[in-house]
């Protein structure tokens, strides 16, 4: 732990670096740029509100990707995964009678992402493991086609009017906001602790959990020991698919309340970098997740003063300085 | 038939020219799931030393130049620093997502797009990165195999303590490989944005990601993965053809599935049946 946080402490310091430099470039003043960020994230409760809702999201599709890594698959379907949860959300919230009461209608559209989502996890598992398919190609074939197809669904049964918005989905569908100033933060961010909080239960205290891991570390042992490193793989993706599909929720039920093309775009591929970051582990996807939803919302507010963009590098600038400074910690640290 | 070669060649460059470089960083033992970034970079830095010089052949030697700086920054990373291969990889997407916007910002003031480019390169004939992927489809695959730098890149890459036992650092023999690699992909980038007069923001649109699902498919193959490009680019055009000829809307919506479609159909019925190299993602 205290090799982690001196890792944190020293990509800290060189991402600020790199960040202040690139701000001078662009002619301001470091210091003014980084107080302002942070000085207009925390003291307004809309900006807070939004960097909870960027993190709902990536805490959803981060703890997808951790559980394939977990069974040591490559997820990088999850955006695709995500889409596929996107438009099943959308289509049953739509679809629901305007009197749903929200006790039904919120987990049925909820399933429906989750189902279309492991849908699409599941056909990656079972490809990798009964046809030998290796899942890094089939999730970007897969990446491709759910986005095609969801276009395909959306132009012809959702979008209203030429618009690329569908209808909006049943009132009872909507998921409460948290109350933070008008800001998109909603029910889903409980949604998504509950089921980090699930994970580590699982991961740490069940035999589930065990076997999981074991197939990650190494497949013929796992075999050996008599675990069916198949269908841990097939389940492992299908779980893995339908908690990116939740995060559906996090955009269609807690903040359009409609389809709308490219919600949550991004979420999915930044998932990937917050699974890593985390190193699997719910507790540390939490943080990524924050982190990275802090510096994405954070180019925003400063909009004004640095092209919002440079947030974006500089979420790349942090993913590569963790992880180079925890491996250079590693080594030396002894 | 000619309009419909030429569209081909054009899809098929970028695609093949980052999958080759795939190939080779792979076989060397490096994952290199940064081909996204060098295409990005590599696009960019075509069109602003093309616009700064206007020359299009100093814009192509920018953008290979860029592609061997972001395979530079990745080995770094990843073999002397020692950090995982698959972050790396993602985080450098991300920052080329993120950076080429920034300069965007920084160099013309704008959000999405480059000032246009005034000259460019001819189309198919007259155009060098095309006759470079040619060449390089034919010309890596033979080094691969016979010269002294193909067999140190897949010592590398399978039996790197057999390379050292040589008396050479399989770091070195992998960095040979990346810097080829990344002047390929960074040419590839300098196509997409050379071939239509200028950078615009994201205008990769995934095709790293694709180039990579080639290299694998390939068997990682250099020669292999330029073919299964070419495949996919003629695939594209045939869907392209079908959507303007069949008219029927769920066949002109779907149509340009085909070449991922088939590709999956591919993977389904024959499976992934070469291993990878042996010491892959392994620093």
């Amino acid at each position: 732990m205290k090799r982690e946080l001196e890792a944190a402490a020293i990509a800290l310091l060189a991402s600020v670096a790199i960040g202040s430099v690139l701000i001078m470039l662009y002619g301001q003043s470091p210091a003014h740029v980084w107080w302002q960020m942070i000085a207009r994230t925390f003291s307004s409760e809309y900006n807070v509100g939004q960097v909870l809702f960027k993190a709902t999201g990536l805490v959803l599709t981060g703890l997808g990707v951790a559980i394939a890594l977990d069974a040591g698959l490559f997820n990088i379907g999850a955006e695709g995964q995500m889409v596929a949860g996107l438009v099943a959300c959308a289509c049953t919230g739509t679809a629901l009678p305007a009197g749903t009461p929200a006790v039904i209608a919120i987990p049925a559209c909820a399933l429906a992402a989750a189902a279309a989502g492991g849908a699409v996890g599941a056909l990656i598992g079972g490809l990798r493991v009964w046809r030998n398919a290796n899942e890094v190609i089939t999730s970007i074939m897969l990446n491709e086609i759910v986005a095609a197809v969801a276009l395909a669904i959306a132009s012809r049964y959702i979008f209203a009017n030429g618009t690329t918005t569908g209808l909006p989905i049943a009132p009872g569908a909507e998921m409460p906001d948290l109350g933070m100033a008008g800001s998109a933060a909603n029910g889903a961010l409980v949604l998504a602790l509950l089921l980090a909080a699930a994970l580590w239960w699982l991961r740490a205290r069940t035999t589930w959990g065990q076997a999981l891991r074991t197939v990650g570390a190494d497949a013929e042992a796992a075999r050996s020991v008599g675990l069916g490193v198949g269908r841990v793989r097939v389940l492992a993706m299908t779980a893995s698919g339908a908690l990116c599909g939740l995060a559906a929720v996090n955009f269609v039920l807690g903040d359009r309340h409609a389809y709308e093309q490219s919600a949550g775009a991004g979420t999915g591929f930044f998932g990937l970098a917050v699974a890593l970051l985390g190193r699997q582990h719910p507790a540390g996807i939490v943080a990524s997740a924050l982190v990275l939803g802090l510096l994405t919302s954070g180019g925003l507010v400063v909009n004004d003063l640095i092209p919002k963009d440079l947030t974006t590098l500089l979420v790349g600038v942090v993913v590569l300085a963790i992880t180079c400074a925890s491996a250079f910690v590693r080594r030396t640290g002894g | 038939m000619i309009d419909f070669a030429a569209a081909v060649i054009t899809g098929a460059v970028p695609l093949a020219l980052a999958a080759m470089c795939g190939a080779i960083t792979e076989r060397a033992g490096v994952i290199d799931l940064a081909l996204e970034a060098k295409l990005l970079f590599g696009a960019f830095a075509a069109a602003a030393v093309a616009l700064a010089t206007g020359s299009p052949w100093l814009g192509l030697l920018g953008g290979m130049a860029a592609g061997m700086a972001v395979a530079l920054a990745q080995l770094g990373c990843a073999l002397w620093l020692y950090a995982d291969q698959v972050i790396v990889g993602v985080g450098l997407n991300i920052l080329a997502l993120g950076g080429t916007r920034y300069l965007l910002a920084l160099l013309y003031h704008e959000g999405a797009n480059s000032p246009e480019l005034q000259s460019t390169f001819p189309p198919i004939a007259g155009n060098p990165i095309v006759w470079l992927a040619v060449a390089a489809a034919i010309a890596v695959p033979l080094a691969l195999a016979r010269t002294r730098w193909g067999l140190r890149l897949r010592a590398a890459g399978d039996r790197p303590d057999a390379l050292v036992a040589v008396g050479v650092a399989p770091r070195r023999a992998r960095l040979a490989a990346a810097l080829v690699g990344g002047a390929l992909a960074g040419a590839g980038g300098a196509q997409l944005s050379l071939s239509v007069y200028g950078f615009v923001a994201d205008m990769s649109g995934g095709r790293g990601y694709i180039a990579l699902a080639m290299v694998i498919l390939s068997g990682w193959r250099p020669g292999y993965a330029a073919l299964a490009s070419v495949g996919l680019a003629i695939a594209n055009q045939l869907a392209h053809k079908l959507e303007m000829w069949v008219d029927v809307l769920i066949v002109r919506e779907l149509a340009h599935l085909l070449p991922y479609v088939l590709t999956l159909l591919v993977l389904a019925i024959w499976g992934s049946r070469r291993p990878p190299p042996a010491s892959l993602g392994k620093p």
